[in-house]
Order: structure tokens, then C-alpha cells, then sequence
């Protein structure tokens, strides 16, 4: 379930890379990735904590994360 | 921090100063017993945190046990300034010689710790220094020289004290110079400090108060002392809307969401940083607004714990409206505070629109932060609105 | 010209990969300051927006000659050691940003700052800010906000709240009056460098017209001031504004920063405003009457 202000989208074969889940986990400041043995999970109460930082843009192929801002719908 | 009186000499006792006979009772049995117990007549003392005891008539005399109970009696309800007796202590009654005061302090232009003694203990240390200047001396010491005992031999010497009574009590001023900076102290005091007619030396009345940074580091002493960490020692006990405001604070340790205090008025402040605060606060009481609260936001806290400080002072009855407000911001961030405040209404089962008074934090990351309150219809300002006239119109939204 | 610092300076960041650390770091690189190396000890070899990091000042001293500035930046347990190891490596301007650290802790660090001929800004405090040349510390946060609250000009700012010191520069600067240089004190009972101390700097510069003060209940800096105003003559006209009135009718209670808890009358603001306004200082009773009382002031001078 998405925040109240952010979501984040995960291209579904990234997200499945327990690699990359390793290292989103590692770079998000505010836990919003967690990896798990399949791939990453997202943690639904921390989405509203990212603070716009693009450094889990950094961490994956690019294009393949998406920071949805829902207030700017 | 502030100890109490058993408190301070507890903390006296175990570093060897010398103090007389007592005990802490919490009846009048106790009391009529613990008369038996020293030898001759007693004092008891009502111990609250604050001066005036003796005015408040909540300290008195005793020659018989029967005397020690109902006086025990008398004192305990006595409301000191707005404060209960937590306890009383008794203590042997000695004649005394003469009194001493001795204290040490921080001294914020010199950035040294001052020691102060006089001859004239017993009353007002003030007063003395201003009609026996020649009977006080005040003496700073480096905090990080090793600590010896030929200042406080000087600072006594400088009142004219000589003979014994110099070389009795420099060791006894030693020690607390020794005891101050030990424990974080930002105050240590012993007034007074008394020669008794059998020409002993010991303490009768001492205050402590402990720096609040440096509990963590003390925990130990106050574990032994029994202060337990929801003692705050303000000038007046916590409510427990100001505790669950530490514990908001506590959730995480980003940021500060914290230092509530209640009011009882009926607008929510959201408010910050330090200084923000205060000039906040001035500005809502000039314009005729009643805060409910007064607080802190700094340091760029989570969202998380903007929410639950939101949600807090929502809580509170009478409050129907909050006014979000700060100065212009450096590291906090002005679209965290807005998803924390915006969401705080949320689950509180309120509109932010109708329940935001005011939104007025410019500064860092502010064209996101509009943009948040601007999709849920919250009313906001930029800098070119003052702090002043922000809480006015807060203020005017409350009539 | 300006106080303190200039864009020549040279400084460090001790702590410089937390994350309040990396943040200012950033943003103080964006703003055109000179950072040439940072220390978090174990983390030697990495980089922090380019700026390498080692693991003891000595370190940093040894690949890039003698450094002039340090900001700190660690947890409070560790900023006393952090600091003497700044001074103990020849560091002489030192700006701590750590909050919540013990009264003796900074006077041993001012004690040892003292013995060395050095300067310690704050404990708890943003930094300072010589506007369009370069700034030291999170004072006015990413670059961008920084341009918008700061702009060069003829007027010294200090203040006891980091926050406060943006706010009344804002305000300046969108009435037409630019900042020499800005400073964030600190808000803390004993801090390294107080309005009076920095009075003789402010007086020097020949760039620096007048002074606006951010002041609040607690202590005696403010009587400090007066006295040194009274003292030396000076040529410059200040005003201050006083925050945390209310708090005159609650003594004891401790609001704000650490600093800042009335103990006695001397250090209630109808007090210290009647000192201030004795030693010729204009006290505002809003921010933005700052820049009118300013102009009036320079106008007289």
C-alpha cells in the first residue's frame, strides 16, 4: 500500500534481484527497502519518511525505480 | 536537575563530608521513632525542591518524640511554593558556632567553574555580598588542570579565616570542588556549613543541582539515589501530557519533536526551532492567543514523530486547531514537517484544511512543502509574511 | 571584507559522514567553501562529495598542509575529543555543531581553545556565513535557500539560535540590507565565543556598519555586550531583539535552549533590555523592525 504522499515503484525484474534488493536496502536512509531472499520487499510505513534523496535511483539500473510524489496528482 | 536535600546528602555521605545524625521518615511513627534513635533535640525538614521552606513554617524543632510526631503532622501537608513534601527529614538539632557558605557554578563569561565562600553562612549569600563584600570571595578554577587543594585554602583565606578553622575546612571545600565536576554538576552548595560549639564541622543544608546532558553519563548515582528518569525536577513536576511528549520525542532519534510544555489554552502550537519557539510564543500571547502548548521542532525530525507531536496536542481537550510555524529553516525540512502535520490530522480524524490554522515554515525544501499543503487546501505563508503577523493570523482564526 | 571567514578559507569536517555532516557538506561545497578533507575514524579512503576522508586530523594536516578551520560534527560523547584533537593539530577556528554536550565538557574544550591562541564557535550552533563568499556549518541550509535568505552588505549579525540567525538575515536582506558576515553563537550556557567577543572582530571591519543581535532569557552575554559597547566606545550602532518574554513570569522553567532558563533577575529580558537599551542598543520588539531601527541607527552615526 502506497503512503499518504509517496510511492515507489520497483521494475518487476529488479525487484527480483536479490542484489540490487541488497543494495537499495543499504542506501535508503529511511529503511524503505528491505531484501529479502526473492528480491526486495517495500516497507509500506517508511514511504512517507523518503526524503527525495534518488540515491536508490543511483543503486539500480537506471529508469528502472520510480519515486511517485502523491500530491503532486 | 535538582536534588532534594536527602538526595544531596546522600551524595555528601559517600564522598566523606561530614554530616550529622538523620533520617528520611514518611509518618509520624516513623518520625517519634527515629527521635529515639539521635541523640538529643531534632530538626525536621520538609523536602521539596524549592528555597522558602522556612518562611512556609514547613521546618521545625523538636524536644521530645511526642513533639517530633506532630510536628511530622504539621509539615507534610504544607505546600511549599506550589509543591507537596515528597518526604521528611529528621536530623539532630547542634549548637552551633558559626556558618560557612560555600558553592560552585559555572560562570558563563569567564567559562570556568567560580567558587564562591564566605564567613556569613546562613542567609542570603546576595546580601552579603553586597554589605560585607570583604566577607565573600569568589575564586575560578580551570576545568581541566588537575584539580588541587590550594584554591579553596586561597578562596577561604581571602574572607580573613585563618588557624584551624582554615585547615578544617579547606578539605571539606576541596571535596565539593572535587564532587562539582565529578557528576556534571551545574550547582554545588552547602549553606551552611556549620561549627558546631564542640568544634566540629559539618554540613547542615546543601543543594545540588545536576547539568539534564549528563544524566546519561551519572545513571549509575541516580540509580543509587533512586531518581528515576521520568523526574524531570522542573520548577514544577511534570503533566502527563508533557511525559507523552518525551515519548513522542523518544520514538526515533531523528530530529527533535519535543520539550512540551502545557498551557491551558485552546490553540495547538507546532512550533519551532529553539529560538523560533520563543519568538513564537511572545508573538501568539501579544496578538491575544491562548497557546495549549508550548514545544520544539528542530533538527529535521521524521515525519513519524511530527505526526505523533501533531497528534498528541490534537489530542488534548479543547484544542480544535494548531498553528504550524517556524523560522526560516536550515537543515529542517519544510516538506517533512508538512507530511508530518498534514498526516497527524489525518489520523485524527481531522480535516487539515479546517483544523491548520496557519502554516508558515519558509526555508529549506519549501516549493515541496507547498505543494503538500496546498493539495490538502492548508493555508501557508512564505517568508515574505512575518513570524508576528503568522501567529496573528493564527490567532484571528481562533475568535 | 567580513569576520571569521572568508572564500579563502580552508576548513575540515570532523565526523564528516553522518548524516547531518554529509548534508552540510554538501552544501556548503554548493555554496563555493573550500573543504579539503574530512574524518570519521575507520573510514579512511572513502569520499564525501568528493572531499576524502581519513581518519585523524593529523592525517588530513599531513597531505594538505596546515588547515585554518574545523566544523564538528559528532555525537556529543565524542565532540571533547574531536575538538582537542583540532586544537592539538594547529586547527584555530572551530565551529561546533553538536548539541546536548555537558557545561564542563565545553569548558575544557574553551580552556585548552584559550591555551592555544584558538577560536571555538558554538556548541550548538549553525555555523557562520560570510554571504557570497563562503559559509562554515548548516547555517541556511542547501545553496540555493542560503542565496535567498543571504546577501552581502555592511551589517554583522549574531545570534544565540541557529534558526533565528536566517530568519533575521531573511529579513534583511529582503529589506535592500546585506550581512557582512553572520554568526550562529550558539545556544548553549557556556559557548566558545559570545556577542562581546566577537565585537572587536565586527569593529575592525572596516565592511561591517552595524550589528543586529538575536537575543533571549538566560544568562549574562547580553549585559556582557552592553559593558563592552560602554567600554570601548564603539563606533557601531546595534540592535537586538529580545525572544522568550513570556518566560520572565516563569522562573525555573527551562524553555528553549539549554541556555536559556531564568535563575535569578538578571537574567529575565525586561532586565537585560533595560542593560541593552542603557548601553545605547536599539531593542526591537519585532524582527521586522530590525532594518528600519538599522536604517534610523546608521543615519545618526
Amino acid at each position: 500500500m502506497a503512503g499518504l504522499f509517496i510511492d515507489i515503484k520497483v521494475a518487476a525484474e529488479v525487484a527480483k534481484n536479490p542484489e540490487t534488493a541488497r543494495k537499495l536496502e543499504e542506501v535508503c536512509p529511511v529503511g524503505i527497502f528491505a531484501a529479502r531472499e526473492d528480491g526486495v520487499e517495500i516497507v509500506d510505513d517508511n514511504l512517507d519518511e523518503c526524503t527525495l534523496c534518488d540515491l536508490c535511483l543511483a543503486a539500480a539500473p537506471s529508469g528502472s525505480i520510480e519515486i511517485i510524489k502523491l500530491y503532486e496528482a | 536537575m535538582r536534588f532534594y536535600e536527602y538526595e544531596a546528602k546522600a551524595l555528601f555521605r559517600k564522598h566523606g563530608l561530614p554530616l550529622g545524625a538523620g533520617e528520611v521518615v514518611n509518618s509520624a511513627a516513623d518520625a517519634r521513632a527515629a527521635f529515639g534513635r539521635l541523640a538529643g533535640p531534632a530538626v525536621l525538614k520538609s523536602q521539596v525542591l524549592s528555597g522558602g521552606r522556612m518562611k512556609a513554617g514547613a521546618v521545625k524543632f523538636a524536644d521530645s518524640a511526642d513533639e517530633a510526631a506532630a510536628h511530622f503532622d504539621a509539615i507534610l501537608p504544607i505546600v511549599v511554593k506550589g509543591e507537596s513534601a515528597r518526604s521528611i527529614l529528621i536530623e539532630e538539632k547542634s549548637p552551633v558556632a558559626q556558618e560557612y557558605f560555600v558553592a560552585i557554578t559555572w560562570d558563563g563569561r569567564a567559562k570556568q567553574p567560580v567558587l564562591v565562600f564566605s564567613d556569613m553562612g546562613g542567609i542570603d549569600i546576595e546580601e552579603v555580598a553586597e554589605k560585607h563584600p570583604d566577607h565573600v570571595s569568589k575564586t575560578h578554577f580551570s576545568s581541566i588542570l588537575p584539580l588541587t587543594p590550594r584554591i579553596a585554602k586561597e578562596a577561604i583565606g581571602a574572607t580573613g579565616v585563618g588557624g584551624s578553622a582554615l585547615n578544617r575546612l579547606t578539605p571539606v571545600v576541596f571535596e565539593l570542588m572535587k564532587i562539582f565536576l565529578k557528576y556534571d554538576l551545574t550547582l554545588a552548595e552547602i549553606n551552611p556549613l556549620a561549627r558546631l560549639e564542640n568544634g566540629q564541622f559539618i554540613v547542615l543544608d546543601g543543594h545540588i543541582d545536576m547539568e539534564a546532558e549528563a544524566r546519561g553519563e551519572h545513571k549509575a548515582l541516580l540509580d543509587e539515589l533512586g531518581i528515576g528518569d521520568d523526574e524531570t525536577r522542573q520548577a514544577r513536576p511534570p503533566t502527563e501530557f508533557e511525559l507523552a511528549g518525551a515519548r513522542v520525542n523518544a520514538v526515533d532519534h531523528r530530529g527533535v519533536a519535543g520539550n512540551v510544555v502545557e498551557f491551558d489554552g485552546n490553540l495547538g502550537l507546532v512550533i519551532g526551532a529553539g529560538g523560533g519557539s520563543l519568538t513564537l510564543f511572545d508573538a501568539v500571547r501579544n496578538h491575544g492567543g491562548k497557546p495549549a502548548n508550548y514545544c520544539e521542532i528542530g533538527g529535521n525530525p521524521s515525519v513519524g514523530k511530527a505526526k505523533e507531536l501533531t497528534k498528541l496536542i490534537l489530542s488534548k481537550p479543547g484544542v480544535e486547531k494548531i498553528a504550524v510555524m517556524m523560522n526560516v529553516v536550515s537543515n529542517t525540512r519544510v516538506d517533512i514537517v508538512a507530511r508530518g502535520v498534514v498526516k497527524g490530522c489525518i489520523e485524527a480524524g481531522k480535516d487539515p484544511a479546517e483544523t491548520i490554522a496557519i502554516f508558515r515554515i519558509p526555508g529549506a525544501w519549501e516549493d515541496e512543502g507547498f505543494k503538500i499543503l496546498e493539495k490538502y487546501g492548508v493555508e501557508y505563508c512564505d517568508r515574505s509574511v512575518s513570524m508576528y503577523d503568522a501567529a496573528g493570523r493564527a490567532v484571528a482564526k481562533m475568535a | 571584507m567580513s569576520i571569521l571567514i572568508s572564500k579563502d578559507t580552508r576548513f575540515i569536517v570532523q565526523g564528516i559522514t553522518g548524516r547531518e555532516a554529509v548534508n552540510l557538506t554538501r552544501e556548503n561545497l554548493d555554496y563555493g567553501s573550500k573543504i579539503v578533507g574530512g574524518v570519521t575514524p575507520g573510514r579512511a579512503g572513502r569520499d564525501v562529495y568528493g572531499v576524502p576522508v581519513y581518519d585523524c586530523v593529523r592525517d588530513v594536516v599531513e597531505a594538505h598542509g596546515q588547515i585554518e578551520g574545523s566544523v564538528v560534527s559528532v555525537p556529543p560523547r565524542f565532540t571533547k575529543d574531536a575538538v582537542f584533537e583540532a586544537l592539538e593539530n594547529g586547527i584555530r577556528l572551530i565551529v561546533v555543531v553538536t548539541e546536548n554536550i555537558p557545561r564542563r565538557e565545553v569548558a575544557q574544550m574553551v580552556e585548552l581553545a584559550n591555551l592555544r591562541g584558538a577560536r571555538i564557535i558554538g556548541p550548538n550552533c549553525l555555523g557562520m556565513i560570510s554571504p557570497e563568499e563562503a559559509k562554515m556549518g548548516g547555517v541556511g541550509g542547501p545553496a540555493a535557500n542560503t542565496r535567498q535568505a543571504y546577501a552581502k552588505g555592511h551589517i554583522g549579525v549574531m545570534s544565540r539560535s541557529g534558526g533565528m540567525t536566517t530568519e533575521i538575515a531573511s529579513t534583511l536582506t529582503a529589506a535592500g540590507l546585506g550581512q557582512s558576515t553572520c554568526v550562529s553563537i550558539g545556544g548553549d550556557a557556556i559557548i566558545g565565543t559570545t556577542y562581546a567577543e566577537l565585537m572587536p572582530l565586527f569593529e575592525a571591519d572596516s565592511e561591517t556598519h552595524a550589528i543586529a543581535i538575536y537575543s533571549e532569557p538566560g544568562g549574562r552575554m547580553e549585559a556582557e555586550l552592553a559593558e563592552w559597547i560602554q567600554t570601548n566606545n564603539s563606533r557601531l550602532p546595534v540592535v537586538a531583539f529580545m525572544a522568550g518574554r513570556f518566560m520572565d513570569e516563569m522562573q525555573g522553567m527551562r524553555f528553549g535552549h539549554a541556555g536559556t532558563i531564568v535563575e535569578g533577575k538578571e537574567d529575565t529580558t525586561a532586565e537585560k533590555i533595560k542593560r541593552m537599551e542603557a548601553a545605547g542598543i536599539s531593542v526591537a520588539e519585532r524582527i521586522e523592525e530590525i532594518p528600519a531601527l538599522l536604517r534610523k541607527r546608521l543615519e545618526e552615526v
